[in-house]
């Protein structure tokens, strides 16, 4: 089990993404973020500090997606996480969408959706600690803390300090 | 969990659960976001061999809200009234591919019958069966007490709970009683002796006689409905003299607590258990009982229809 990020890794990552999120997007008066619990809301949370170091603070909220998966029949039910929109809502607004790791792109299919329901937001980007490939989707990343190769039996674990009291990424199984 | 037929089928954590699902459901179906994909391509039946206006069209707007299909049944009108028995009500419906029966009828044990039977694969809710129980009506209304107390998380310690009226022939009470006995309630039935059911001493509540002494010290009042349906009228010597003694008029309410809530699971008979200016006072709660039900139904239906059936819970 070898740990790929370790704290040093994951905060510099988030700082980079977080000055590429207000480069691209000339600022960052606009800019919603949206974490994908549970460990994409803090990296959201991260985030959000970051980019208020830099420039200002941002509008930042979770969202559940849990009713939108296409995979529900397949799974036991899973309880479900808060959504947070923020006041002023997405509407018309650039949605950072956030979540640890980036694999098949249903994940990001169902946030779509759950977006769409909620509202019309001028660009919804998005952004991903690591990206582990193997897409079953049309779906990137706008901004990727780190592409990590992996073969489709092992398993990216992201460990957070704020639920895990650790921050590291490590790969799991696989032979 | 595939059925829910009784609170007993439920672990407290397990009501919990469906309570905070419900609490969740209420952020999303909040705002612009009134429809979810989650439960696209199931069909749930509404089996209603008694009448109901709330419950079915909770149970309807519920399985419309996550995308369901809804096939409403009601006795009056189909073959049941040309002597169809339940047995061949249900292969009917099991053949056209009902994933969830949602049934209320007169005869207790009526949701347990149909699914123990075997004549179907459907998860089966208990909407009302008769005296005996109606889960989901407990559900909402613990769920609108949480609502309003919300120093109130897991459980329901040192919370009073009065339930008034009718006991004997009142599944929303007996439901009602298992689960807040469950979630650590102390609950109080307040009736006259004639409308109290044999055994009501194993239910491990308090009984009175005397509302007003419970009035007092309670933080829920609960209403039920004279039934006047099951009932011929020789349960007290007259609807005046019930009100009297048991029902919730002016004078009783000016003296509940100042926090204390009015429920009612409707329908309601106005003058009878509960006086207009109450069911319409600014602590009275039957409105959002009807919009929690809609909430907690939703997290109902989740629960039991969105994943595989044979999965267990994942928390």
């Amino acid at each position: 089990m070898a740990a790929v990020l370790d704290t040093g890794d994951i905060s510099r990552a988030l700082k980079r993404i977080s000055h590429e999120i207000v480069e691209k997007n000339h600022g960052v008066s606009q800019i919603v973020l949206l974490g994908i619990p549970t460990r994409g809301a803090y990296l959201a949370a991260r985030i959000a500090k970051f980019l208020e170091e830099i420039e200002s603070p941002v509008a930042t909220g979770t969202l559940d997606i849990t009713l939108h998966r296409d995979d529900l029949r397949l799974r036991p039910p899973r309880p479900l996480l808060p959504t947070v929109i923020p006041t002023g809502g997405i509407e018309g607004k650039n949605v950072v969408l956030i979540d640890d790791v980036l694999f098949s792109g249903r994940t990001i299919r169902a946030a779509l959706d759950a977006i769409g329901e909620i509202g019309r937001p001028k660009t919804v980007q998005l952004a991903v600690l690591v990206d582990r490939g193997h897409r079953e989707l049309p779906i990137r990343a706008d901004y990727v803390g780190k592409n990590i190769p992996t073969s489709s039996n092992e398993s990216v674990k992201v460990n957070l300090s704020e639920i895990d009291g650790i921050d590291s990424v490590e790969i799991v199984g696989g032979k | 969990m595939k059925h829910l037929l009784s609170i007993n089928d439920l672990t407290a954590d397990q009501a919990i659960s469906i309570l905070d699902t419900a609490k969740e459901l209420s952020k999303v179906s909040d705002g612009a976001m009134k429809k979810l994909p989650t439960l696209r391509g199931r069909t749930i039946v509404n089996l209603f061999f008694e009448d109901s206006t709330r419950t079915r069209i909770s149970f309807e707007s519920a399985a419309k809200r996550l995308s369901a299909d809804v096939i409403n049944f009601s006795a009056k009108g189909s073959s049941v009234s040309k002597g169809e028995s339940l047995k061949d009500t249900a292969q009917t419906l099991q053949a056209m591919g009902a994933d969830a029966v949602v049934i209320r009828h007169g005869a207790s044990g009526a949701a347990q019958r149909l699914a123990d039977s075997g004549w179907i694969s459907a998860s089966v809710i208990n909407a009302g069966d008769g005296t005996h129980e109606h889960p989901t009506q407990a559900l909402l209304d613990a769920y609108t007490i949480r609502d309003r107390f919300s120093e109130l998380q897991g459980d329901f310690q040192g919370l009073e709970v009065a339930i008034v009226g009718d006991i004997l022939h009142s599944r929303v009470a007996r439901s009602n009683v298992l689960l807040l006995k469950k979630l650590g309630a102390n609950v109080t039935l307040v009736a006259p002796p004639t409308l109290l059911p044999v055994g009501v001493e194993s239910w491990g509540v308090s009984i009175s006689y005397d509302f007003d002494q419970t009035l007092v010290k309670s933080n829920v009042v609960m209403m039920l409905r004279i039934q006047g349906e099951r009932m011929n009228d020789s349960y007290f010597p007259s609807a005046r003299e019930y009100s009297r003694s048991f029902g919730l008029d002016s004078v009783r309410l000016n003296m509940l607590k100042k926090n204390a809530i009015i429920m009612h699971p409707g329908p309601m008979n106005r003058g009878l258990e509960i006086s207009a200016d109450s069911a319409d006072a600014g602590n009275s709660v039957v409105l959002a009982q009807v919009s929690n039900g809609v909430l907690v139904r939703m997290a109902t239906l989740y629960q039991l229809l969105a994943a595989d059936q044979n999965s267990e819970m994942r928390m």
